[in-house]
């Protein structure tokens, strides 16, 4: 198989088999480019274009899926990905100010990954915990009842 | 495979299970009626003599009941009480607001917000010594207080008093990775009394006459649904789940994969069997990691116990359901959206006619439903449709699960009857609005619903009354707003949302709804202006009667039902230029009282633009001149009212 500009690494042998076990299952792409990402931490064109080839989907539509939903990304996350609760819950209760002060701390916009590759912040819809609102999450560490205040010193913890 | 038989000997060894929770399982398990020591003796349980269920679902696994579980473990092996006392992970209690959340059996205690340092007085005083730690109980301190308590008011919780569990029933009940607790309280009763004693009519039947609407939120009769796809000829049917649940701000759907998965999966399976279909597939969303772990182990477990696979209960009927991760799109509750997006597609929707129940996932016979909907099918097959339609009203049967959020005291999931008021809901049940404020409005439906203000609170809900109010039940979102939330503003945050999930398929959707964004923008940056509000109108009529899918066609909602009930509210944005409720910046003034102002400086030092200087003025009884705003210069950052000890500046 071409494996374009991708190293024969670790991660493209268990890209291979991820392919191969899916391969004959009606449906899988989205499967696929979860597990390619839980992988790569990202998409980028070159996975995309094994990805199409292995499932001999046509890359249009491959990067059409991905660029299509929220989760998939084209572009590497920090090591530290900040998640920002703009679900109605966490907004009514002031998550646009907790967004304002960690894009302000960190000197980046939602979207972006610090210079160091260290943090960088998404947006996202309701992670279901609004009963904590507002709520924002650390990779798998999640922060409830949080004001803008709090932030600085959350994110000293992450940095040292 | 097994039999029913071999199903009922399972329940019976594992009754000792759950027999220590009696109180709550008592009415449906016949067996733990009257006296249970003899229960006791039985099985691997024998030793037990209290069981501590902890929260897992996700509410309050934030709030750090992992750890809190591992504490307990430590604590009870320091005290050698290992082998006494059982610790239970279970699902949601639905009082998030107060977690982690702790309830012990055989009493039925309820302890919240419990911290790492309670676990020592709850071993050592409850499980120990047999006394209830009521500082723990939930807003004991209060009720206390108003002389509110009673004996019997020191087990169970206030909270759910008013409340009728049915999907929920279950939930912070059992343990949700264990399929032995799900059959032990009747399991796959359902199924099974379907498949030997029903046919494919009978149980549509059953379903027409529960009345049972479909609860992920337009309210279609579920029989009807079912009836159809069964209509439909094809050797290829599915039975789908619809748990992409993006409304955001509900959790509903969540809380029910996270504490009672296995009453999903009986209930797809029912499904299965009355429209001929033998494969399921459960569309979740990938943000609910705790719901895809759980569902995953269900599965797995039922088909090691051989209840889902071939030949079940060894009839010719065969099921099994397969897990679809969504990957974060809202258009993908839509019906069409989410077939297609099991596919493996863009999740696109498509135009109906052909409907799912004739040509749906991979161009076969299919229906969805929603997870609610789903968790109420075992029981009313179990109790029959005359039981479940006594409960709510005549149109809209059962009950429905909200998702109390925003400006509420109790923060949470609560289950209640249809019909029941919103008045109930927000203040017996949710408490009530905290720091003293002012109700103003209850969002329901989410994205495609509307605003219900004040004047409303006594409207029943069910699916009419709302649809009539300009609002819809929607999945059961449930948003409570305070006089601080400017409807504007709100309007204007679930048309960003729309914009941006928003698939691109149907120009009036795509190109309407960023249209209607822009204008609302503009009104919320104060450059507003009278025939903006006509354009709104105007817009989200067109929107309405031309886009694809729901997801356009109910995107104006949230704008027409504030302007309906909140129309001050937008003329005073375009017309005196003020924000009532102080949230649009633009249109915010931060003012200093002259007369109250002592003119000590501090704000002036404080203000990062320069903009505060001192005036002429020397108010009675003040020695030095008070200060004032230069509104051109001024950010609106408010470090002047947070730095100001005299409540000399407010802002309007």
């Amino acid at each position: 198989m071409d494996n374009g500009c991708l190293k024969n690494d670790e991660k493209y042998q268990k890209l291979l088999e991820i392919i191969e076990v899916n391969k004959n299952v009606r449906g899988s792409l989205i499967r696929v480019l979860h597990d390619a990402q839980e992988v790569y931490g990202y998409l980028p064109i070159e996975v995309q274009k094994v990805v199409a080839e292995g499932l001999g989907i046509p890359l249009a539509e491959v990067y059409g899926v991905v660029t299509f939903y929220a989760q998939f990304t084209t572009k590497p996350k920090g090591e530290y990905r900040i998640s920002v609760c703009l679900g109605t819950a966490c907004y009514v209760k002031g998550s646009d100010k907790l967004l304002d002060r960690i894009q302000e701390e960190l000197g980046i916009e939602v979207g972006d990954c610090t210079e160091d590759g260290r943090f960088s912040i998404e947006a996202c819809r309701c992670i279901g915990a609004c009963g904590l609102a507002p709520v924002f999450t650390v990779n798998k560490d999640v922060y409830g009842k949080k004001v803008p205040d709090d932030i600085p010193a959350i994110i000293a913890k992450y940095r040292e | 495979m097994i039999t029913v038989e071999q199903l009922n000997e399972i329940r019976k060894n594992s009754i000792p299970k759950v027999a220590l929770r009696k109180k709550v399982f008592e009415t449906r398990v016949p067996e733990l009626q009257g006296d249970i020591s003899g229960l006791l003796k039985e099985g691997n349980e024998k030793t037990y003599r209290a069981h501590i269920l902890c929260c897992a679902g996700t509410g309050c696994k934030s709030s750090g009941s992992d750890k809190l579980r591992e504490e307990f473990e430590r604590v009870l092996e320091k005290y050698g009480l290992s082998d006494e006392v059982k610790i239970v992970k279970t699902g949601c209690f639905g009082l998030c607001a107060e977690g982690p959340i702790v309830v012990v059996y055989p009493e039925d205690a309820m302890y919240c917000k419990v911290g790492i340092e309670d676990v020592e007085d709850i071993v050592t005083e409850h499980i120990m010594n047999g006394r209830i730690v009521k500082r723990l109980l939930e807003n004991y301190a209060a009720r206390e207080k108003e002389g509110e308590i009673t004996e019997e008011d020191l087990e169970g919780s206030t909270f759910f008093k008013k409340q009728m569990r049915i999907a929920l029933h279950n939930c912070g009940r059992i343990n949700p990775e264990d399929i032995e607790e799900y059959i032990a309280i009747d399991g796959y009763q359902a199924l099974a009394k379907v498949l030997t004693q029903m046919t494919p009519d009978d149980v549509i039947k059953v379903m027409l006459d529960s009345g049972l609407r479909g609860r992920g939120g337009a309210g279609f009769p579920t029989g009807r649904k079912w009836m159809f796809a069964k209509a439909s000829v094809s050797d290829q049917k599915y039975v789908c789940c619809n748990a992409d649940e993006g409304d955001p701000g509900a959790f509903m759907d969540r809380s029910v994969l996270e504490g009672d998965p296995h009453e999903v999966l009986e209930a797809m399976a029912i499904a299965g069997y009355a429209i001929g279909a033998n494969h399921g597939f459960i569309y979740v969303r990938a943000e609910y990691p705790t719901a895809v772990e759980r569902l995953t182990i269900a599965i797995k477990q039922a088909e090691e116990y051989g209840i889902l696979g071939d030949n079940i209960f060894g009839t010719d009927f065969s099921f099994r359901v397969e897990l679809r991760l969504g990957a974060g799109a809202f258009v993908c509750g839509e019906e069409t959206a989410l077939m297609t997006s099991v596919e493996g597609h863009r999740g696109e929707p498509r135009p109906r006619p052909p409907f799912p129940a004739v040509k749906g996932l991979f161009a076969e016979p299919t229906i969805l439903n929603n997870v609610e909907t789903y968790a109420n099918v075992p029981q009313i097959i179990l109790k029959g449709a005359d039981w479940f339609k006594a409960i709510g009203t005549e149109k809209s049967t059962g009950a429905k699960v909200f998702a109390l959020g925003g400006k509420i005291k109790n923060t949470g999931l609560v289950e209640v009857p249809m019909g029941t008021t919103l008045r109930e809901v927000v203040y017996d049940i949710g408490g009530g609005i905290p720091n003293g404020k002012k109700f103003k409005a209850a969002q329901t439906g989410g994205p495609s619903g509307g605003c219900i203000p004040a004047s409303l609170i006594d409207t029943p809900i069910d699916y009419d009354s709302l649809i009539q109010i300009g609002s819809m039940m929607g999945s059961g979102g449930l948003i409570v707003m305070d006089e601080d939330t400017c409807m504007v503003d709100i309007a204007k945050f679930f048309l960003a949302f729309t914009v941006e999930e928003s698939c691109g398929k149907c120009p009036p959707c795509r190109i309407g709804t960023k249209r209607m964004y822009d204008i609302l923008d503009k009104i919320t940056r104060g450059e507003g202006e009278l025939k903006d509000i006509d354009d709104l109108y105007e817009l989200a009529d067109a929107i309405k009667s031309s886009a694809l899918c729901g997801l356009g066609q109910t995107a104006p909602n949230p704008v027409l039902s504030t302007l309906r009930y909140f129309k001050d509210e937008y003329i005073a944005h375009v017309v005196d230029k003020k924000c009532p409720a102080g949230v649009c910046k633009a249109l915010m003034q931060y003012t200093i009282d002259r007369e109250k102002c002592i003119g000590c400086g501090k704000c002036a030092r404080n203000c990062p633009a320069d903009a505060i200087s001192k005036t002429d003025y020397v108010a009675p009884g003040h020695k030095l001149p008070s200060m004032a705003i230069d509104q051109s210069k001024c950010l609106k950052c408010g470090a002047c009212m947070e730095g100001c000890k005299f409540g000399a500046i407010s802002k309007k």
